[in-house]
């Protein structure tokens, strides 16, 4: 069993950097790490393949600066290997400029299953998996929170607010995996070893057979116009009590029509 | 967030070695380190995940299962281990990997090495280094414990103090005298847990490493085989010299992780805490403080992996470990009395991180060669290069 994992790799939540003014965006100059949002996605699809007995586990992702940080850190958990899309004409991809260069990307080693997470950490528009699914046609289900394979076919517990839903699908299908369904493993230390020599095939737009002006900020067909700072939270009112503090917190509950 | 340090020597292997066993502290030691310094020791299941990740087995060779590393990878998994501020742990874990398995792996037998060390990295069998006793410490070729020759055997009589990992650990690395006419006519045996004769004393109580577990041990006609002698008959006294030096070099490096945690918490803390229409670290006396403190752990960092270094390229550096040892350990405790300092109240009271800390760091100056022993050390090469 052959199963791809998209994984997202982006900056350090607890170092995330600064906007350029110039480019309006993210200054992508620190080093990206796994998303942990996809880390479930990872330990569930070798999960799937220890379960099975054999296959292997692929990872694929689009990153600026020909990026590795977080895909070592997947391959190290126990990836066999990875795809890396890296290409100038990238900068600026929506979300479906991605989910056509990941769709190219994933159907290169024609998996039996595609596993993503269900939104990212970073950009969470959480449209990525589904788009993926579509232009690969691929059934699409989402929220799994567990996945079995049986022959040809994936059951898949589906999240819901008030329990799951059992779904069933034939295979090749994709399927976006809910945050902290599955506990990841901790790479083990042969493993970070071992991941430094993991194939990681880097390629182009111009690879993929993907038409630079698809994507980037031409293929989105948008600009940013200006950003700002986000306005400072202004200092709150301080309510001295003179006998009367409880009315007037409850007046001004009402006044935010809290209560 | 403790971060890997920006070091020369730690090359991508190495820095991901240290950001893994950052992680790992974070989520599995931080948490439950309260309770193991109550327990007085660090519960079995988390050194055996430690040990299925393969933290024991940085310097096991890759032909017996490990990663086959060197010294910088036991400075920087030290140092690593420091974060955890809890020392107790960090300990249990080093004088396992780090100052009772490099006895075996370098004078152990084929056969000895096959009987034990999958055990060893696993954590199912963990190791405790017995060399001090009652009257015997920094004089290491002052011990009498004596090993008798016994048929196929050895008979073992005599006790041993404050050995770590020797309450709930499962074999002791023991020194005993084998040449009664020849103060250094001491050979080393591998003496495991429930042998006849060998028995804990007593469990100690200590000012700090609560976690850590610490042992009196004695020897009564405890008889072990010949396949128990570990190394060469009589040569136990220069074998074990030779492995305090990585002794040294990782219990520097928990130190200056700990140092570093102590600072940062500190710089935190003080940051936060109002005072005089500011907060102390506005406060020149406290941050030019602070900066000093962390001028000299960057500067015993930078002096430790260069110490590994020295010591990969197969140079023993005996003059710059020992004054590294002696210097770095009284400087992390300097380091701790300013950061309790810093807390005011706070940093007597008991709940506080570095008051803990401040109690652990005591023992550094103290345990694996004093710093007066470590400074004979280095004077005793003064003058010549070493
Ligand atoms: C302003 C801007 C600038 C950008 N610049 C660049 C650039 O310079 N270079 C570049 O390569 N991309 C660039 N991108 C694309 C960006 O990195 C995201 O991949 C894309 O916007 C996906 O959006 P999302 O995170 O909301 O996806 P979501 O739909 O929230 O993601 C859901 C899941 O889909 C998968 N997924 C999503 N994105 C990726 C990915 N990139 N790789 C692998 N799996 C993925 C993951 O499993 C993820 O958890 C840019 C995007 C924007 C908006
Ligand atoms: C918590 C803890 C854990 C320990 N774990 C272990 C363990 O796992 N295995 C083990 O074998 N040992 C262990 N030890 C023992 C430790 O290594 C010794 O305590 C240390 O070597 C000092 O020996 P001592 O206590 O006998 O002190 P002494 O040797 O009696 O020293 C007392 C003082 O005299 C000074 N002094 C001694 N000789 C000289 C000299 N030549 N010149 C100048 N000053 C000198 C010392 O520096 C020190 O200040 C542990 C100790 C503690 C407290």
């Amino acid at each position: 069993m052959k199963v791809v994992v998209c994984v997202k790799q982006i900056p350090d939540p607890a170092d995330p950097g600064a906007l350029d003014p110039e480019s309006k965006t993210l200054k992508r100059d620190t080093k990206l790490i796994l998303d942990e949002s996809d880390s479930y996605g990872v330990e569930m699809a070798l999960q799937l393949v220890d379960t099975a007995g054999e296959g292997s586990v692929h990872l694929v992702s689009m990153a600026p600066n020909n990026e590795v940080g977080g895909l070592r850190t997947a391959l190290a958990m126990g990836a066999e290997s990875a795809t890396l899309v890296s290409d100038d004409a990238l900068k600026g991809t929506d979300a479906l400029g991605t989910a056509k260069v990941l769709a190219a990307a994933i159907a290169r080693s024609e998996p039996d299953l595609v596993l993503a997470a269900t939104e990212s950490s970073d950009g969470y528009t959480g449209t990525v998996p589904e788009m993926v699914a579509e232009l690969m046609g691929l059934p699409s289900v989402t929220f799994a929170k567990s996945i079995a394979i049986e022959g040809g076919t994936a059951k898949v517990q589906r999240q819901t607010e008030a329990g799951y839903d059992d779904v069933e699908c034939p295979l090749p299908a994709l399927v976006s995996v809910t945050a902290g369904v599955v506990e990841p493993r901790y790479p083990s230390f042969k493993g970070i070893m071992a991941a430094k020599s993991k194939p990681v095939d880097e390629v182009t737009c111009g690879d993929l057979g993907i038409d630079a002006g698809s994507v980037g900020w031409a293929g989105g067909g948008q600009e940013i116009v200006s950003i700002a700072d986000a306005p400072a939270r202004e200092a709150g009112e301080v309510i001295e009590d003179e006998g009367d503090a409880h009315e007037r917190i409850v007046s001004f509950l009402e006044e935010l029509k809290v209560l | 967030m403790p971060t890997v340090p920006h070091v020369a020597q730690l090359d991508d292997d190495l820095a991901a070695l240290h950001q893994q066993t950052l992680d790992f502290v974070a989520k599995e030691v931080v948490p439950h380190g309260d309770q193991w310094e109550l327990d007085g020791h660090v519960p079995r299941d988390v050194l055996r995940t430690m040990g299925g990740l393969g933290m024991f087995g940085i310097r096991v060779p890759e032909s017996l299962g490990g990663l086959g590393l060197g010294p910088l990878a036991s400075a920087t998994f030290s140092e690593a281990l420091g974060s955890s501020t809890y020392a107790g742990f960090d300990v249990t874990v080093l004088v396992h990997t780090d100052m009772a398995l490099p006895h075996l792996l370098n004078s152990g037998s084929e056969e000895q090495l096959a009987r034990y060390l999958p055990e060893v990295l696993s954590g199912e069998r963990i190791l405790s280094i017995g060399v001090t006793e009652p009257d015997a410490g920094s004089d290491v070729a002052g011990i009498r414990t004596r090993a008798e020759k016994d048929g196929d055997g050895w008979r073992i009589n005599g006790s041993k103090l404050f050995i770590t990992n020797a309450v709930h650990g499962d074999m002791t690395i023991v020194a005993a005298r084998t040449k009664p006419d020849d103060r250094y006519g001491i050979s080393m045996f591998l003496v495991e847990k429930g042998t006849e004769g060998f028995t804990v004393a007593k469990a100690l109580d200590k000012t700090g490493w609560r976690s850590s577990d610490t042992a009196e041990l004695h020897f009564d006609d405890v008889w072990v085989s010949d396949d128990q002698l570990l190394g060469t008959v009589h040569r136990g006294f220069y074998e074990t010299m030779r492995n305090f030096q990585n002794e040294r070099l990782v219990l520097v490096g928990m130190g200056l992780g700990a140092a570093q945690r102590a600072i940062d918490i500190t710089v935190d803390y003080t940051k936060e805490r109002a005072a005089f229409g500011g907060h102390l670290f506005d406060l020149g006396a406290i941050r030019q403080r602070l900066g000093m403190l962390q001028a000299q752990v960057d500067a015993a960092r930078a002096s430790m992996y260069h110490c590994a270094w020295l010591a990969e390229q197969g140079i023993e550096p005996v003059r710059e470990t020992s004054g590294l040892k002696a210097w770095a350990c009284e400087m992390i405790n300097n380091v701790m009395y300013d950061c309790v300092q810093f807390h005011g109240g706070m940093g007597y009271m008991r709940e506080t991180t570095v008051e803990r800390m401040s109690r652990d760091a005591r023992i550094l100056p103290i345990g694996g060669g004093a710093t007066e022993v470590m400074l004979e050390e280095v004077a005793k090469r003064l003058g010549a290069s070493s």
